[in-house]
């Protein structure tokens, strides 16, 4: 007897990502390196690596302080793991919470000058995991309409009205607050530095018409925490308006060079999240020794005032650089340490992207539907230890590579 | 204001995005006949809501493909 069951053929489920393996197979087949498959076969200091095969410089880490090889940092990691072993094995609400956990939170606390402090595994979850708490069914989240993926998800996962309004555009947010219903919770997310343009957005103007308007407000300073203003505590404080932002959002994984995520907070009741936010409570908690280099590196970023200054000068250098060879830019002056150059498409942003490569200069290549207008960019991030003459040996590498390809 | 000076209302803001001219019915989609991107999408939205004074959150748009759909939404927003 034969089975008579028909097979039944199932609905490819990945079938509705062909457009973008073709995407990709063109781009290939038109012999350009593959962007998003670098390896870095060598790491030799924050602002250098190997990198398939070539001796390259680092301009697109986010490693703005350079903290990934400070021997305090490294020495920290080294002694937590030697002493607490290499994981936590469990949720922060369980097992998970070591010496090293508190000790990050207290130097967050520390750092910023707030009451609370809670650390999440990356700073996707941390955005994820507060956002999608704060605001469930019913509220309204009110968002700047370039925000990072993770704080479209955190809207997504809450189930809360979205409300996107038009970037940094202070009339457009006004407008839609006044029209949200009367007792509705409101939400206004904002960014510090927008990593895509590397612009900055007008908290001060914004945090006090979100006040006016009765919101509550959470900005993410992923991109300025360690070297945008006094303190390094982000555009906020940059702009006055840090006492009045209710949440601040951050991570790890850029200036203080390790991982993780977090929030501060100075509301009273701050600590209750810390038993309804899934995203906290259901994932295993960071390593021992990625707590200890973060610590120490936050609380060195407290006194990096040299560090920020030569920051700031390698941003302006590159800026006005890249502007005077003919590269449009994304923003007029330079506001932060992320510079992105516009490319006219992105065949040709992949060939630049690729020719870079091959002048021993490693960029982001950024496109739709990260970038906002459907951009191509090669976004650059600045460290602060890139030498000045490093500077200007990535300024030679774009003139090449810009001349080669047509763009310049 | 009834459902046709919504519609009538709507028409004179699409008109700028447009671009080839389609003929608007109430099948017409947004996404495959008029081929707006999610940046033309956000500025169209933008001046519905000023002209309405009414929000239409990203959850509603996510139910919205077709102009009879937007006509219809709009219409049950400036009532409420």
């Amino acid at each position: 007897m034969t089975d008579t069951i028909a097979p039944v053929q199932p609905v490819d489920l990945l079938a509705k990502f062909d457009p973008i393996i073709q995407t990709r197979e063109q781009l290939l087949a038109a012999g350009v390196e593959d962007p998003f498959n670098l390896v870095m076969e060598q790491v030799l200091s924050p602002t250098r690596a190997i990198c398939n095969g070539r001796d390259t410089i680092l301009l697109g880490t986010y490693n703005y302080m350079g903290m990934t090889f400070d021997d305090d940092v490294i020495a920290a990691g080294k002694q937590a793991m030697e002493d607490f072993g290499a994981g936590t094995t469990g949720s922060r609400v369980l097992n998970g919470t070591f010496r090293d956990h508190r000790d990050v939170e207290a130097a967050l606390r520390e750092f910023y000058g707030m009451d609370h402090a809670m650390v999440f595994s990356t700073g996707y979850q941390a955005n994820l995991g507060i956002i999608s708490t704060l605001a469930g069914k019913g509220d309204y989240i009110i968002l700047d309409i370039d925000s990072h993926a993770s704080i479209y998800d955190g809207c997504a996962m809450g189930k809360a009205e979205v409300v996107p309004f038009k970037h940094n555009d202070i009339e457009a947010l006004e407008k839609r607050l006044k029209r949200i219903p009367e007792g509705a919770g409101k939400l206004v997310v904002l960014e510090g530095v927008y990593s895509m343009m590397g612009d900055v957005a007008p908290l001060k103007e914004m945090v006090r018409i979100a006040k006016e308007n009765g919101a509550m407000v959470l900005v993410d300073e992923a991109h300025s925490m360690g070297f945008i203003g006094e303190h390094g505590r982000g555009v906020a404080e940059e702009q006055g308006v840090l006492d009045q932002v209710d949440f601040i959002i951050g991570t790890f994984s850029k200036s203080v060079g390790t991982v993780g995520g977090f929030c501060v907070s100075n509301h009273p009741k701050f600590e209750v999240m810390r038993l309804v936010c899934r995203p906290y409570v259901f994932t295993a908690a960071l390593p021992p020794s990625v707590m200890a280099s973060s610590a120490t590196s936050i609380r060195k970023l407290m006194h990096g005032g040299n560090k920020r200054a030569h920051l700031w000068e390698n941003s302006r250098t590159l800026h006005k650089g890249l502007r005077d060879l003919g590269f449009k830019l994304g923003t007029e002056t330079p506001q932060s340490a992320i510079i992105a150059v516009i490319m006219p498409d992105l065949e040709r942003g992949a060939m630049m992207w690729e020719a870079l490569l091959k002048e021993g200069l490693y960029v982001n290549l950024a496109r739709p539907p990260a970038t906002p207008a459907g951009m191509t960019l090669l976004r650059c991030s600045l460290c602060a230890e890139h030498s000045a003459e490093q500077v200007q040996t990535i300024l030679g590498m774009f003139e090449r590579a810009g001349k080669a390809i047509g763009i310049i | 204001m009834t459902p046709a000076d919504v519609d009538a209302k709507i028409r004179t803001l699409v008109e700028p995005f447009n671009k080839k001219g389609i003929t608007i019915e109430d099948s017409t989609t947004f996404a495959s006949d008029l081929e707006f991107d999610s940046l033309t999408v956000m500025d169209f939205v933008a001046e519905i809501e000023d002209e309405f004074d009414v929000i239409i959150s990203m959850n509603q748009q996510a139910e919205i493909e077709n102009w009879g759909q937007l006509v219809a939404a709009v219409h049950k927003l400036q009532d409420s």
